[in-house]
């Protein structure tokens, strides 16, 4: 199958949600937490309560941008015996709702698997692409040059700290969206303000016409209402990690908390 | 000597920190967030090296303050017990007892260069604590130290080394709680506070420029000691040792020797129980290629790419990965590496301390017994006029804890 450059596979949900005038939320868990099925039916739940895209996050054993409530999230799936095979899955399980379902993960599982083989179990799940947050462009060649041949999605990540020439290089290498990372900082930790995160979004829009969305520091209704206004797509990760985490004892809670906090996102994209 | 100065050495990193064939060994797999301060450090590293009153500045701190060049000692006693010459280089005698010392104080210079005023660092066995703490208060920064908290309770006498020094021990729970773990917890660190911290990376490892650049600062070792054993003894050695974890103090000693090709270079890793056990540390041995922290290297992983836990009776060796220029010079064959158990250790910390009244840490006492074994062969070959040249990486002092435990001492008697 070949795609127009505009039909990147995550391209109609972000579509959707411009044309009606707000930001798409993009909602994050890891695959195999709290177990593969509790994976499979929390993001079902998220794609129900309105989130229009999934990350998937593959559970790693040294995750660089991963704060304490996600890696606690992953190590909990690691030491239940997660494995690769599983995430795909998990991906397939999710992306057979017809929401676009990336993969989020560190790059060595990638090029363990062998970047060929994991783009081709990726594009056999019915997966929409991967973000890839610690590699640039210029290291991913080999991802690059796998997901142009299946029309996979590239998401690369820009930071405060990126030069203008350094967001245009990554733009360059993009397909779907761009992550914007809302604070200098791992998950979890500080918060993204819309005043911190506008001149970053600002100088990547000026290099590119994709979407670009926010995450890192994103976990409230306000928080998306306000950085809607800036960018189009708000992610959120450790507060869906962390409603799942305070509700270990109780699925039932941690499912109906789940589709609470989805559904008070879902609006706060929708304020702006 | 071979002048190498108008063109880059084949051991050298590329401009994108690739050692050998680019793609292979090196690189810079890191966020996105880092990348201006990993760019903004090399330009830094490279117009300091190349600055006469840096280099001077550094020189002399090494001379003045951490007591270098170290000696190249003549083991005696071991040398007769092995058939030929045995040469130590004497880096347990710097200040803070290990070779780390050199590292810290470039990094530390540069950090002040840099305008920085705050560094963080990671620590397995404390030593690189001890060392980036003692660095910090001569040069008057603040300092964060990460260390996996299964580290802090083994060396709990570095803790209070590195407190009563004026810095901040953070213990690491995360993962498998030891060094590698205090590498990401560091890392992230430095993701939220870049922009007014420097990174002390403890070994050659990690992303582009951190290689080269530790490498760079504790290549001293290989140049005093080539110097040294030229000087004291008209020739070059036929073999040179030193042990390896992440590889900082043997890519300090290898440096110089690399362009000689007549001497043989070895790195002895922490082989734990056995390398055909699942508890062992040697990464080039039986690891496989991967990324981790930064760069493509050796790593010890799974079927997913999961880094698998790694062992060695010595912390400072504990870790799954190792500097990506070792995994070049073994891809290479320019050097060797092979493992060594904790119990040949632990024999080697014993023999050098009763025959040459040197307590090694435990690091070096691998490379000692390697060592020794490369010994045996050479005299075997060369006869007594052979020389092996060893780095006694650091003291043993910090490992006194684990050779009570280990040798059942401390009750009178022997």
């Amino acid at each position: 199958m070949s795609a127009p450059v505009s039909g990147a596979r995550t391209a109609a949900a972000f579509e959707r949600a411009r044309a009606e005038g707000r930001a798409a939320l993009v909602g994050y868990l890891p695959a195999a937490f709290p177990d593969v099925e509790g994976s499979i039916a929390a993001l079902r739940t998220m794609v129900d309560a309105g989130c229009d895209v999934i990350e998937v996050g593959l559970p790693y054993s040294d995750p660089v941008m991963d704060g304490p409530t996600i890696q606690r999230a992953v190590q909990q799936a690691l030491d239940g015996g997660f494995r690769v095979d599983d995430l795909f899955r998990v991906v397939e399980a999710v992306a057979e709702t017809g929401t676009p379902t990336l993969v989020m993960t560190s790059w060595n599982p990638v090029e363990r698997r062998g970047v060929e083989r994991f783009a081709q179990q990726l594009d056999d799940a019915g997966g929409a692409g991967l973000i890839t947050p610690d590699i640039i462009p210029e290291f991913a060649l080999e991802w690059i040059a796998a997901a142009d041949a299946r029309d996979l999605d590239k998401v690369f990540l820009v930071a405060p700290s990126s030069t203008d020439e350094r967001i245009a290089t990554t733009t360059a290498q993009c397909r779907g969206f761009v992550y914007a990372t809302g604070i200098m900082g791992v998950t979890g930790t500080t918060q993204a303000t819309a005043e911190g995160v506008a001149p970053l979004i600002a100088r990547t829009r000026a290099t590119t016409d994709l979407p670009v969305g926010v995450g890192v520091g994103v976990s409230t209704g306000a928080q998306a209402a306000a950085l809607s206004e800036h960018a189009d797509a708000i992610i959120v990760g450790t507060a869906f990690v962390r409603t799942l985490l305070d509700h270990a004892d109780d699925r039932d809670a941690g499912l109906a908390a789940l589709r609470t906090l989805t559904e008070e996102l879902a609006r706060g994209v929708r304020r702006a | 000597m071979t002048d190498v100065s108008t063109e880059r050495s084949r051991f050298e990193a590329d401009d994108q920190g690739w050692f050998g064939e680019p793609g292979l060994f090196g690189g810079r797999f890191m966020p996105e967030a880092l990348m201006a301060a990993l760019d903004e450090l090399t330009v830094a590293w490279q117009d300091a090296m190349a600055d006469a009153a840096f280099v001077g500045e550094f020189e002399q701190v090494l001379r003045e303050y951490a007591g270098l060049p170290s000696p190249l000692f003549h083991a005696r006693r071991l040398s007769d017990r092995v058939g030929c010459r045995v040469l130590l280089k004497r880096e347990d005698l710097n200040h803070t007892g290990a070779h780390k010392i050199r590292n810290v104080l470039g990094q530390a210079l540069l950090t002040k260069r840099m305008g920085k005023q705050r560094v963080i660092a990671e620590t397995g066995a404390g030593q690189h604590g001890v060392a980036s703490a003692t660095a910090a208060a001569y040069f008057g920064l603040d300092c964060t130290v990460y260390m996996g908290a299964v580290d802090t309770r083994r060396q709990a006498l570095n803790v209070a080394r590195m407190q009563l020094l004026g810095a901040t021990v953070v213990p690491v729970e995360s993962g498998s709680a030891t060094l590698k773990d205090a590498i990401n917890e560091a890392l992230r660190d430095w993701v939220a506070s870049v922009d007014h911290t420097a990174y002390l990376f403890g070994t050659a490892a990690g992303p582009h420029p951190f290689p080269s650049m530790v490498r760079d600062f504790v290549r001293g070792t290989g140049d005093e000691a080539r110097a040294q054993c030229l000087e004291q003894y008209g020739v070059l050695p036929d073999a040179i040792a030193a042990c390896v974890g992440g590889g900082s103090n043997a890519i300090g000693l290898f440096t110089a020797f690399l362009e000689d090709d007549e001497v043989d270079i070895y790195g002895f890793e922490a082989g734990g129980d056995g390398v055909d056990t699942p508890r062992h540390a040697a990464t080039i041995h039986a690891g496989d290629s991967g990324v981790l922290h930064g760069a493509r290297t050796y790593v010890l992983q799974d079927d997913d790419g999961q880094t698998v836990e790694s062992h060695s009776i010595s912390a400072g060796l504990d870790y799954p990965g190792v500097g990506p220029q070792h995994a070049q010079l073994a891809h290479s064959g320019r050097a060797t590496y092979l493992p060594v158990t904790d119990t040949e250790a632990m024999e080697a910390f014993s023999l050098l301390a009763r025959t040459e009244g040197i307590i090694p840490a435990i690091e070096s006492s691998h490379a000692i017994a390697g060592g020794l074994k490369v010994a045996e062969q050479l005299a075997a070959e060369k006869g007594p006029e052979a020389t092996i040249l060893i780095n006694l990486s650091g003291r043993g002092d910090k490992d006194m804890g684990t050779a009570i435990e280990y040798f059942g001492l401390g009750e009178a008697g022997r």
